[in-house]
């Protein structure tokens, strides 16, 4: 019995709830003693009103969809990824080891060696938990959030003692070969002649997240690989009844999600920084939680979900930019976005199921009104 | 309705009026979100009588018995105990207002002796001594008065499921009920052990008690209530005294038409060997040993029925024969022996060499319940060339294996794109049994095929069922009904305790025959009467296990 229609499910519920989140989060501003009003302005016209503000906003979204779709993957399978982050910082190695490995002579060869260096570390980085989880018993939410600790820790260590160029003071790697150095928004608009700022770090990894989200889709929806995760998510007893081997399911789901957390490294690693620095990922691991939280663990929510993220997350640089509103509290909106899309859905979705329901009966009444009962004499 | 004296769950037992009923419920309605659990019901049951409330699964039987008991609000009516309107806004208070129920899943801690379940909840002061003492004492008067026999000092996991029931009722007693009502409460005894349950509740209406017995067995009924109230679809359809209604009324009134109770089938002509099991055995993962050495075969075009209260070794005998469990001993199919605790003892390797398994729990494996019936209908068999190209699945051409599977079994709602949940149980079942059949499988493992299942369905079903046996298809069929048993099969294995108890042939077995196999019993030494063997035994099994 579905109770309301399915647009009614995926936009106006998460629409509500997200605007419920804006007006808590105004009222957080109202208390600090700024404008609420004035606040979104400025974050709206420094994250959507120029193609710089365009360009960050899309950069953030891009490493959002890439750790999205990790987390999403893994939830399929009723897994809760909580490495995202050191997966993704895992990956930034092994995309910084793939650059750094011969001198590129274009970025078209240099791209997809280093996705496959940056997917395969991260999926080699969550394999260790999904084989703990499948072999042993321990829990991928336990083992994925040491596991960041541990990355963090590794990376850190090889930038210091091996990565760091002789003579610099700076934890990082050497910079990127030229021809590793991926095409910003500005150049591949420029070819249509299209004006576009060359000052944010937006480039072709954009292109590569949304093939990443039509990919995942496929994945899930079309093959017999994705049937059997999503089936194996939903019940683990009918898995095995069917004969899905646990096993395996969760082994495989795991590397896919380590593998797209790691991918994320080309945008932000190769496409932004053009080398290795401690904390590239800053956060956008655990982001993916929440971006994958509201859009449902589907490709096209993680989409938009993403999208809404990288504008929070761009709009909050400028609000600490032109107001005197600390970029922190960019940190609560974000929680409170969090929040309502996520812990409390249902909170939302209860009172809309019910509102629709209420007029499908009203519908349902008026063409064929209840025979009246005889009355009683 | 101003001049009603309510009462917050305490009638004033200074004035109970005898000619006022026990329990009258006037409009009760009750729906969790867009269904309807409860329409508008009135019942009303006299003092000292037994009533039955029968219906099907998802009928509303158990809903309107938690309403009574304090664990829904209703959304609309009144209850009245002995004439007084009382409100049962919690379980406390309708203890207060003498009501005690017994719940088809006991809710008894396992590791607490019978006293200390007794006085659970009703401790008389910080100290347990003598609320203990006290209620040693009282049991033993009760034991004396209904014929309530347990040991108050047994711990509940050594007790036999029977004993385990006696003691819920002891319990309700204990804390003064009046109104006793019962869910479903021999779906987990033997014949003998069900029987023992009537004589019990003969005895505490004789005593003046109160009782509602809500099953889906209309022999119960029959036997032991003096007056039944009919539910379907949430509605209460019709209230008649026993005696004068018949279980194929009874059977009507519940399904909406006329319905056939008896199955037709011809006799069976068994071919060749189809499954051979060979000292089976399964040990789980506590380390406790479930099957303990079975051996049995079926033939082609037979059906072999596996007898046996809950949890006697069936499930467990259905999964491994279904690549869910890991196993040893010798299992054959068409003469080739087949891998029990290998690489390939998984549920595909058992479906490619001619196993199709209609599983026991059908919402936990049988089906996914958010998944769409189209995607349900391919469910262990996806990897079937037909429905995949390539790398990619076909889904139009699983919808329309789906299309015609809905459509030749009958299911309704007929759109394949309707989850599982969002199916009646008996649709879901057809789903099950729809997919697993058209596969036309050598060996077709079933198990309790109707549980949870409308009339209507199970005709469908059984004949279903019966249609396969005599297309040459090899049919183990696992069920808790004896009635399902005997009508369905072609020989009869009794399971007790992991073991195979007999085997016997329908037309020269009887119920107590079996009850007694299925109590572990085989022969009854003498001096000792069938009841006392029976109980020795259960209880025994229930310590060893």
């Amino acid at each position: 019995m579905d109770t309301m229609p399915k647009w009614a499910d995926v936009l106006l519920v998460p629409l509500i709830s997200i605007l419920i989140a804006f007006f808590f989060s105004g009222l957080v501003i109202l208390a600090i003693g700024e404008n609420p009003v004035e606040a979104i302005g400025v974050m709206i016209e420094g994250s959507l009103t120029s193609s710089y503000g365009w360009g960050y906003t899309l950069y953030y979204t891009t490493n959002f969809i890439f750790t999205g779709l990790a987390v999403s993957v893994a939830f399929q399978a009723r897994m809760f990824n909580i490495g995202g982050e050191g997966q993704a910082m895992i990956g930034g190695l092994g995309v910084a080891l793939v650059c750094l490995a011969i001198p590129w002579p274009h970025w078209t060869l240099a791209l997809p060696s280093a996705l496959l260096g940056g997917a395969l570390f991260g999926a080699l980085w969550a394999a260790i938990p999904a084989y703990l989880q499948a072999a042993r018993g321990s829990h991928i939410v336990i083992t994925t959030i040491m596991f960041n600790f541990i990355a963090f820790s590794v990376l850190n260590y090889l930038l210091v003692n091996v990565l760091k160029p002789q003579g610099s003071m700076d934890p990082a790697s050497a910079t990127f070969p030229p021809g590793a150095e991926l095409p910003r928004f500005s150049e591949i608009l420029g070819i249509f002649g299209i004006p576009f700022s060359s000052a944010p770090p937006v480039n072709v990894s954009f292109f590569v997240a949304i093939l990443a989200c039509f990919l995942v889709w496929l994945l899930m929806w079309r093959t017999r690989l994705g049937y059997e995760i999503r089936a194996f998510g939903h019940s683990q007893t009918g898995a095995v009844y069917a004969g899905i081997s646990p096993f395996r399911i969760t082994m495989i789901a795991m590397l896919i999600s380590g593998g797209l957390a790691g991918a994320m490294a080309i945008n932000n690693v190769m496409g932004e920084s053009q080398r290795l620095v401690m904390n590239a990922v800053e956060g956008a691991g655990f982001i993916g939680i929440a971006v994958a939280l509201m859009g449902r663990s589907h490709p096209v929510g993680v989409f938009l979900a993403a999208l809404l993220f990288g504008f929070l997350y761009q709009g909050g640089a400028e609000l600490s930019l032109w107001t005197n509103i600390p970029r922190e509290l960019i940190v609560v909106i974000q929680a409170l976005v969090i929040l309502f899309t996520g812990a409390l859905d249902n909170m939302v979705r209860m009172p809309v199921e019910r509102a629709f329901l209420a007029r499908k009966r009203r519908q349902e009444r008026k063409p064929s009104p209840k025979p009246e009962r005889k009355p009683a004499e | 309705m101003a001049l009603d004296t309510e009462t917050s769950g305490r009638p004033s037992p200074a004035a109970p009026d005898a000619s006022a009923p026990a329990i009258e419920l006037r409009g009760i309605s009750k729906s969790f979100g867009p269904v309807q659990a409860n329409k508008d019901i009135s019942i009303r049951v006299m003092p000292g009588t037994i009533h039955g409330i029968i219906g099907e699964n998802g009928a509303g039987k158990s809903t309107l018995m938690s309403i009574l008991y304090g664990f829904y609000k209703a959304d609309a009516g009144e209850i009245f105990i002995n004439g007084q309107k009382t409100e049962i806004p919690d379980s406390q208070a309708a203890i207060r207002a003498g009501i005690g129920m017994v719940f088809q899943h006991f809710k008894l801690v396992e590791n607490f002796t019978v006293l200390e379940n007794v006085i659970l909840g009703v401790e008389d002061g910080p100290m347990l001594r003598p609320s203990l003492s006290k209620a040693r004492s009282a049991l033993k008067s009760l034991a004396k008065e209904y014929e309530l026999n347990v040991d108050p000092d047994a711990v509940i996991q050594d007790l036999s499921v029977g004993h385990q029931q006696r003691v819920e009722i002891l319990k309700a007693l204990y804390r003064q009920a009046q109104i006793l009502i019962l869910d479903e409460p021999t779906g987990v005894l033997t014949p003998a052990e069900a029987d023992q349950l009537f004589r019990i509740l003969a005895r505490l209406k004789e005593e003046g008690k109160t009782i509602v017995l809500i099953t889906h067995k209309l022999r119960e009924i029959m036997d032991t209530t003096d007056t039944v109230s009919v539910m379907r679809r949430g509605e209460m359809t019709a209230t008649v005294t026993t005696a004068g209604t018949s279980p194929e009324e009874l059977a009507e009134l519940m399904v909406g038409r006329k319905v056939l109770l008896e199955i037709d089938k011809k006799p069976a002509k068994p071919g060749k060997r189809v499954l051979e099991v060979e000292n089976l055995r399964v040990v789980d993962s506590a380390g406790v040993e479930r099957l303990k050495g079975v051996s049995l075969h079926v033939a082609a075009g037979e059906i072999l029925g596996i007898a046996g209260v809950a949890g006697n070794g069936q499930t467990e005998l259905l999964e491994v024969l279904g690549g869910i469990q890991k196993g040893t001993g010798t299992v054959r199919i068409n003469g080739e022996e087949i891998d029990l605790s290998g690489k390939y003892s998984d549920a595909r390797t058992r479906r490619h060499r001619g196993i199709a398994h209609v599983p026991e729990d059908r919402q936990r494996e049988g089906l996914i319940m958010d998944f769409f019936a189209w995607e349900n209908s391919c469910f262990g068999y996806h990897d079937d060339p037909a429905y995949n190209r390539g790398l990619l699945t076909d889904n139009d051409a699983i919808r329309r294996d789906a299309e015609k599977k809905i459509e030749k079994y009958d299911i309704r709602p007929t759109n394949c794109w309707q989850t599982a949940k969002n199916f009646s149980g008996g649709n879901q079942q057809k789903l099950v049994v729809a997919r697993e059949m058209e596969r036309d499988p050598e060996l077709l493992l079933v198990g309790q095929p109707t549980r949870g299942v409308d009339i209507g369905a199970i005709e469908f079903i059984h004949r279903q069922i019966i249609a396969l046996r005599d297309a040459g298809r090899a049919v183990l069929l696992v069920s808790v009904e004896l009635d399902e048993i005997m009508s369905m099969s072609d020989r009869i294995a009794v399971m007790f305790d992991g073991r195979i108890m007999g085997e016997r042939l329908p037309s020269e077995t009887d119920e107590r025959e079996l009850g007694l196999l299925m109590a572990g019993v085989d022969s009854v030494p003498d001096g000792v009467s069938e009841a006392e063997a029976i109980e020795r035994n259960l209880d025994r099994a229930a310590r060893g296990s």
